[in-house]
């Protein structure tokens, strides 16, 4: 074993999972509200607003970092009126990585939940109602489980998806160790340094969380 | 199926490389030569009408790694002299046909168009500048050099909770031009670009010289035109070029 192996610095892997997992919570609870609106109710324009959440799925990762720099850095209206009242900005921070995350994540969550509602038995719902529950009860006690399955399938691509952003990441939070450098910011770091064994071991270990990600999905999905 | 097979037929055309009976040259070169080498290359290509030079920037520590790793270039410009070295002891890199070309300064730079409390090195400590940007320590020199001036200024150690480590003397850049970073430190030829949108507080020194060396690349198969690059960028039209950018003769 080489000298750099033993002095790995591990605070990318927790920092990424950290990151994942709140993206992953944002984009689990935008996506079902999403996906049950788009699954349920038709509106002038709601196909059009569906592929607009869809759209972090195919567009480059530059274009999602871009858009946010526009909106959120210190110079947009938005961002610049944040930070001239409260000093907060999402650039270099690591909440810019969990806004990157939870944007490519969201499509995955939206589109396994609203297939998901789409599958749900309506009669199931519509016998709740004569026992006199609210819309609200029926969601959580029929639709909602009756949909589980195949929406938590989705989160848990979505989580595995968020674990490996890396381009928007790179561009609104920046490769600040310890406090922006992701798992795949640690990979390339490492790459470009010559540190061949550390970029090895980093991906072997992505490797194995993302495989083991995706075969519990599979998982939820064999169950609906 | 027959529409299938035409499909298939177009995909395989479309990925035969574009062929050509130019020889093309391929230059990996420091970031900071970007502006200056694409008009040096331009030059070059109407003197030699036979070769096509084809430009690959980035930080010059980035650039050898790929040249390690056996990728097709023939000429590298580095920043510094260290990375060359580091080549040229890897045997990657060809020692008799090194040259140095140019020399640059490494500045200070501030946002341009607002007020900045930052009128010389030691203001980098107050509280309002909250991030300096600075080029990676392992791959980008204008790192090294800068993390040696602060070292020198014995600020290093007080400033590092601040510092944003940028993949390229151009990401630098771009981080204080955008106002992300109230600080930065990149050479004088890149600030010199974009005058509207940073300003130059001063001129840093107690560092090693700023020298760019540029060298063959062992591996290269057009070594001939290679080492007629290297003559060009010692030679007038090209040294005129590269100071009308801002870069000092060596």
């Amino acid at each position: 074993m080489s000298d750099s192996l033993h002095q790995v610095d591990w605070s990318p892997l927790w920092l990424s999972l950290r990151v994942a997992s709140v993206a992953t919570a944002l984009a689990l609870v935008a996506g079902i509200a999403l996906g049950w609106l788009f699954a349920r109710r038709r509106f002038p324009g709601s196909t059009v607003l569906e592929a607009v959440f869809m759209l972090p799925l195919v567009l480059p990762p530059t274009v999602i970092g871009y858009a946010l720099l526009v909106a959120g850095g210190r110079r947009s209206i938005v961002g610049g009126w944040l930070y001239r009242q409260t000093g907060y900005t999402i650039v270099f921070n690591w909440h810019g990585a969990v806004l990157a995350s939870a944007l490519v994540a969201l499509p995955l969550v939206l589109k396994s939940a609203n297939a998901a509602f789409a599958g749900v038995d309506r009669t199931l719902e519509a016998a709740a109602r004569t026992l006199r529950q609210s819309p609200w009860s029926v969601f959580l006690r029929i639709t909602l489980p009756l949909a589980w399955p195949g929406i938590l399938a989705g989160t848990l691509l979505a989580f595995a998806r968020a674990m490996g952003e890396f381009g928007a990441t790179l561009m609104v939070a920046g490769d600040i160790a310890h406090q922006t450098q992701t798992l795949s910011m640690a990979i390339y770091d490492a790459m470009q340094d010559s540190r061949d064994d550390v970029a090895f071991l980093l991906v072997a270990i992505t490797s194995v969380i993302s495989v083991a990600v995706l075969v519990l999905s599979g998982r939820f999905l064999s169950l609906r | 199926m027959k529409r299938l097979l035409c499909f298939l037929f177009a995909v395989l055309l479309i990925s035969l490389p574009s062929f050509s009976w130019a020889q093309v040259l391929t230059v990996s070169a420091a970031a900071s030569l970007t502006d200056a080498f694409k008009e040096v290359g331009a030059k070059f290509e109407a003197t030699h009408p036979d070769v096509t030079v084809r430009f690959n920037f980035a930080a010059s520590g980035v650039l050898l790694q790929q040249i390690r790793q056996g990728a097709p270039v023939d000429v590298f410009a580095s920043a510094d002299e260290p990375t060359v070295s580091r080549g040229i002891e890897a045997g990657v890199l060809d020692v008799s046909t090194r040259r140095d070309f140019a020399t640059n300064a490494l500045v200070l730079i501030v946002p341009a168009g607002q007020a900045s409390s930052v009128k010389s090195l030691t203001d980098l400590s107050m509280p309002e500048v909250r991030r300096i940007a600075i080029g990676k320590i392992p791959t980008v020199p204008v790192g090294r050099y800068t993390q040696e001036a602060l070292e020198g200024a014995k600020l290093w150690t007080a400033l590092e909770p601040k510092f944003v480590q940028a993949d390229s003397v151009r990401q630098v850049l771009d981080y204080v031009a955008r106002g992300e970073a109230e600080a930065g430190f990149v050479y004088r030829t890149d600030a010199v670009l974009i005058p509207n949108d940073v300003r130059i507080v001063e001129v840093v020194s107690r560092h090693a010289p700023v020298t760019y060396p540029v060298v063959a690349v062992s591996a290269s198969r057009e070594h001939a035109t290679a080492k007629a690059f290297i003559d060009y960028l010692v030679s007038p039209p090209a040294q005129a070029i590269l100071k009308r950018y801002g870069f000092s003769q060596s």
